[in-house]
């Protein structure tokens, strides 16, 4: 197996250019938006079928009362997460780890169920009626197979977006956030180290995840944790179902 | 604490709330039918036939529902055999392979039992009323009750899939497969109730029938209670708006043939059909509020 790869995006260097989405739909040759007028910049609304890239700009208040909102830009995408939700569920293993220790969605073997799309938690799948297909961050695999970085980290002009070695990747947020933090920007953190096993694609972020529309570490839970609670609810229920019919059909000699 | 959510719609709509409904009702009756002959006694034979029959052409109408809600239809297939090993794709922890392969099993049940109750009717050929003998045995009710099992399964498994997700109200209970199967089997109840009323060897069953529906009932509420009580601050998500109408209808499935049954003066003054009727649209009505609240 080849050397997990990762994306460390740091939002504090993200200047909302979207370069990165432009890059993805040129490789990926993904379909452009509809026109669409939003009370935003952000003009792309969510990552779907046709955004596999998606530059998301936060409104942040601040303390400083003749500024009392910022900007914050996160360029978001799937999270490649090492437990990974979708590919948990999904009952034709369309999708598959990778030799890069990505999720990869096999668009001959996607049958459109989107059992994936219910389950991932961060709302990055769509489902693309032309192909009858789950859509999704592909990591740039075809890039990635032939010792390329992926489209959207090499278009990035402020290096927001860093591809590399998920070890590295991980060493390097981690000094980053150290120095923000000796900078006075306490409330700089990563979003990934945990979540899901740890996610492939993961964020150095200066507020808490809700405001960027990520589940917090307690919010971060796999479909599974239902299984067996639902199957014991089916269980209970089957057991109960069955005195009531014996108590019912049971009855003799009371007919006319 | 519940979860909070940020994820996107599946977009299971029409198909999905239909193939909900015929999986719940076939699984449901099969059930019925099975409960009869191995509780009931030989006058209850003609309902336990007829639950039988009802339970095959729903199941049949099954697959093709589910086919026709695929994005690539052709590629049915791949929820049972692996496209690229040729193996078996099951995968025991996504209610989703599960229920493939349960239904493709109880499938072959449900087609057995339809076989032996058309055996057992008049005017059937040999071969035919020889296999119904064979289902008389012991064997035969082997096979039959662990047809039921599997019924029982395909009635339930759809809430367990729900649940096993990451959607807001779905994946925040764990009551929805047992929920949707006593609301399977009481309309599976009503439903062979009604169609006894054009059987009348089969109406001899009615009593029973309606008395294990009013258990199956009860069982639905508690359920629908458990249900609102996991759901906490989600709760205003299928109990706003539009929303309380499709409640109405299944309060109106769950309530008024329990009423009826306790004011015996109310069954002289309304149509012996409008219970069954009424628990079967409440049948649909919980299915619709669960499948496409959490997703408007
Ligand atoms: S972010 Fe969603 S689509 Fe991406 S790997 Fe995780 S669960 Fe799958």
């Amino acid at each position: 197996m080849a050397t997990p790869v990762g994306f460390f995006t740091d939002t504090t260097l993200c200047i909302g250019c979207k370069a990165c989405e432009v890059a993805c739909k040129e490789w990926n040759q993904l379909p452009d938006n509809p026109i669409q007028f939003r009370d935003s910049y952000d003009n792309t609304g969510q990552l779907d079928q046709r955004n596999f890239r998606h530059v998301r700009f936060v409104e942040q208040a601040t303390s400083n009362p003749d500024k009392p909102i910022a900007w914050s830009m996160m360029s978001d995408v799937c999270k490649h997460c090492a437990n990974a939700s979708c590919l948990e569920v999904c009952p034709t293993d369309a999708i598959i780890r990778t030799e890069f220790d990505t999720v990869y969605i096999q668009q001959d073997v996607c049958n459109g169920c989107r059992d994936c799309i219910a389950a991932c938690p961060y709302g990055v799948i769509g489902f693309d009626s032309q192909s009858g297909t789950a859509k999704k961050c592909t990591f740039c695999y075809d890039r990635l197979q032939n010792n390329k970085m992926p489209a959207c980290a090499q278009a990035c002009p402020t290096q927001s977006i860093k591809f590399g070695n998920l070890a590295d990747l991980r060493k390097m947020a981690a000094d980053r956030v150290q120095a923000l933090q000796a900078q006075g920007v306490t409330q700089a953190r990563i979003y990934g180290d945990t979540e899901y096993g740890g996610l492939h694609a993961f964020f150095l972020l200066t507020d808490k995840p809700e405001a960027y529309a990520l589940p917090n570490a307690e919010s971060a839970v796999l479909p599974g944790r239902n299984d067996v609670p639902g199957y014991l609810a089916v269980a209970v229920t089957s057991v109960l179902a069955a005195i009531g019919g014996l108590v019912a059909f049971r009855r003799r000699g009371e007919r006319a | 604490m519940l979860t909070e959510h940020f994820v996107a719609a599946p977009h299971w709509e029409w198909y999905i709330l239909a193939y909900f409904v015929a999986a719940g009702l076939s699984g449901g009756t099969y059930v019925i039918g099975t409960m009869l002959r191995l509780w009931g006694d030989a006058r209850d034979l003609p309902a336990s036939r007829l639950a039988f029959f009802i339970s095959w052409p729903l199941l049949l109408v099954c697959p093709i529902l589910l086919t026709l809600d695929l994005g690539q239809p052709t590629r049915f297939w791949h929820m049972l055999i692996d496209s690229r090993t040729a193996g078996l794709a099951f995968k025991s922890w996504s209610p989703m392979s599960v229920g493939a392969w349960a239904l493709l099993i109880y499938g072959i049940f449900s087609t057995v039992m339809f076989v032996v109750a058309l055996g057992e009717t008049r005017s059937t050929p040999a071969l035919l009323s020889r296999v119904s003998k064979v289902a008389g045995t012991l064997a035969g009710r082997v096979v039959m009750v662990v047809g039921a099992l599997f019924a029982l399964f395909v009635s339930a498994y759809t809430g367990v899939l729900l649940a096993v997700s990451n959607q807001p109200v779905w994946s925040d209970t764990w009551t929805l497969g047992g929920l949707f199967l006593a609301s399977g089997l009481s309309g599976a109840s009503a439903l062979v109730l009604l169609m006894s009323r054009r059987r009348p060897e089969a109406a001899e069953t009615d009593e029973k029938l309606l008395e294990a529906d009013r258990y199956f009932i009860i069982l639905e509420l508690v359920l629908i209670a458990l249900f609102f009580v996991t759901l906490g601050g989600v709760l205003s998500r299928v109990l706003s708006g539009g929303w309380l109408v499709l409640w109405l209808v299944v309060l109106a499935g769950t309530v008024v043939p329990l009423l009826v049954h306790w004011r015996p003066a109310w069954r002289q003054r309304i149509s012996r059909n409008l219970g069954p009727i009424l628990v079967l649209l409440g049948v649909l009505a919980l299915r619709a509020v669960v499948i496409f609240s959490p997703q408007s």
